[in-house]
């Protein structure tokens, strides 16, 4: 579990990040969803300690990820796997030492255990044929998976995902999201996903923070997001025609589920 | 301007104290060191080949034109190569060359590795970056620079002996005679201790301009060729001032 405590960050006057504070449970796929310049990439890389908060805290399972010392974020970040938005694989490498990079740094055994576990992790995400060939010669959405293998590789109990599905036609994108939910759920990882595709929204946000301008303008899960009445919100997430249709359908196809009528009249998923 | 300078400088120092840290797999970074070894000298070695033979032949070509009175014995011909390759083009004229090979691959290289997040997923991995990536590289090159330079003497030499003899300025066996008179061992010594100056000033000056970039492709190239001019010029400035101090 990931806990922020009322997060600060700006650059200079300006301030990006104007005191967030959530709870990213383990088990489940978070989403961190605005508009460009929201803020929620910068909040992204304070998580992962790649900038350093101005004042507030960020909890990995109770201990303190800011006021901890290079050596101890170490520990912490041997425990976190990221997927970046261009997927930084390492070009010199192929697909297969850019899998076993993770294990040869930190990872103990033998060479044929390494291979063992970088196969498994391959045919994971489907591409074990792809092994021998190197970034350059595969595609954008084959390299997300080879980013996907090399960030699950030593087993971490965090998940970052930059833009997942940046770049990706519809199709690759819904298996990238199918395949984020169920290493989600396969190895109980809480994962954190930065994104502005409203297919994942409605797939996989099991818990979405908006964020507006700096500040965390509406949490809740993907059925909640439906029936929200935050105007921002809604003008965010059901930006076109279509969208509000496909909303509209929604809310009457829950409507017709028993539960869902009492929660509503209960008032209880609305934020 | 000043405050720029100082701003680089200091961000300069605090990257290359950022490179002492326990090594996370000192297996790894033997690795990353022999492959930077192999990529720096193995792969300059064409350039340094071809920079060397000419150097040295134009040196003795000019040096005879000047030296026109019958009283010179033509063995000094082989003397002043000898000592010009040795004092100055090997370590320097060499130094200058790889600045721009090595330099701009070095800026190049950790530039891209930047803007395409590569380094961030090492530092995420929970790597020390600089360690990984910068100090390979300046201890590579301070591992093969000096044997180029070295290699450098010794190619020009052969190829001032080979332009002096081919020209019918001098034989064979007299520019041998010139090399072997009044050989100075502090100049080697001299030559050396400019070598591995050179050598860290090319590494960790391009290593700083590709670590810090920000942008996107155009600012890779810049940071390249922002890596070679500094070099150069610290280059040239620490030649002056090594020559002030140890001759």
């Amino acid at each position: 579990m990931i806990e922020l405590r009322d997060i600060k960050k700006g650059f200079g006057d300006k301030e990006i990040l104007k005191g967030v504070s959530a709870t990213m449970e383990s088990g489940k796929v978070n989403l961190i969803i605005g508009s460009s310049g929201s803020g929620k990439t910068v909040m992204m890389k304070c998580i992962v300690g790649l900038m350093t908060v101005n004042s507030g805290t960020i909890l990995y399972n109770d201990q303190d990820f800011t006021a901890m010392d290079e050596h101890e974020k170490k520990t912490i970040r041997q425990e976190i796997g990221m997927l970046f938005q261009g997927s930084a694989l390492f070009d010199s490498m192929t697909v297969e030492q850019n899998v076993m990079f993770p294990l040869d740094m930190f990872g103990k055994g033998s060479y044929k255990e390494k291979k063992k576990r970088v196969m498994e992790c391959l045919d994971r995400v489907n591409l074990k044929d792809a092994a021998k060939r190197f970034p350059a010669e595969i595609s954008g959405g084959m390299k997300k998976r080879v980013g996907i293998a090399r960030a699950i590789v030593l087993n971490p109990k965090y998940l970052f995902c930059d833009e997942p599905n940046s770049g990706l036609d519809p199709q690759t994108s819904l298996l990238i999201d199918k395949l984020i939910k169920e290493l989600t759920l396969e190895y109980t990882i809480t994962t954190v996903i930065n994104t502005h595709d409203m297919n994942t929204v409605m797939e996989s946000g099991d818990h979405i923070i908006y964020m507006y301008e700096g500040y965390k303008q509406w949490e809740g899960s993907n059925e909640e997001i439906i029936f929200a009445k935050d105007e921002k919100l809604n003008d965010f997430i059901f930006a076109s025609e279509f969208l509000r249709d496909a909303k509209e359908m929604r809310q009457m196809e829950m409507f017709r589920d028993k539960n869902w009528r009492d929660r509503l009249q209960g008032g209880k998923p609305e934020k | 301007m000043e405050f720029r300078f100082f701003y680089h400088f200091g961000a300069y120092l605090l990257m290359l104290k950022g490179m002492f840290s326990k090594p996370e797999n000192p297996k790894m970074y033997w690795k990353q060191l022999m492959q930077q070894s192999v990529d720096i000298g193995i792969g300059s070695l064409g350039i340094v080949f071809i920079i060397s033979l000419f150097m040295g032949g134009v040196t003795t070509l000019q040096t005879a034109y000047q030296l026109v009175s019958p009283i010179i014995p033509k063995a000094t011909i082989a003397q002043i190569v000898r000592d010009t390759i040795i004092l100055e083009f090997a370590p320097t004229l060499t130094s200058i060359v790889l600045a721009g090979v090595v330099g701009s691959k070095i800026a190049s290289e950790l530039g891209n590795m930047r803007i395409s997040e590569q380094i961030d997923a090492l530092e995420i991995m929970g790597i020390n970056t600089r360690g990984y990536l910068v100090m390979p590289k300046i201890l590579g090159a301070l591992l093969t620079i000096p044997c180029l330079v070295v290699i450098a003497g010794f190619l020009g030499i052969w190829g001032g002996k080979m332009a002096g003899v081919m020209a019918g300025i001098i034989s064979n066996d007299e520019f041998i005679q010139g090399l072997r008179q009044e050989l100075k061992v502090y100049n080697i010594f001299f030559a050396l201790s400019k070598s591995y100056t050179f050598a860290f000033i090319i590494s960790s000056v391009s290593a700083y301009y590709g670590y810090n970039v920000q942008g996107g492709a155009l600012e890779i190239g810049k940071a390249s060729t922002t890596a070679v001019v500094v070099s150069c010029v610290l280059i040239l400035f620490s030649d002056y001032a090594l020559s002030a101090i140890l001759l």
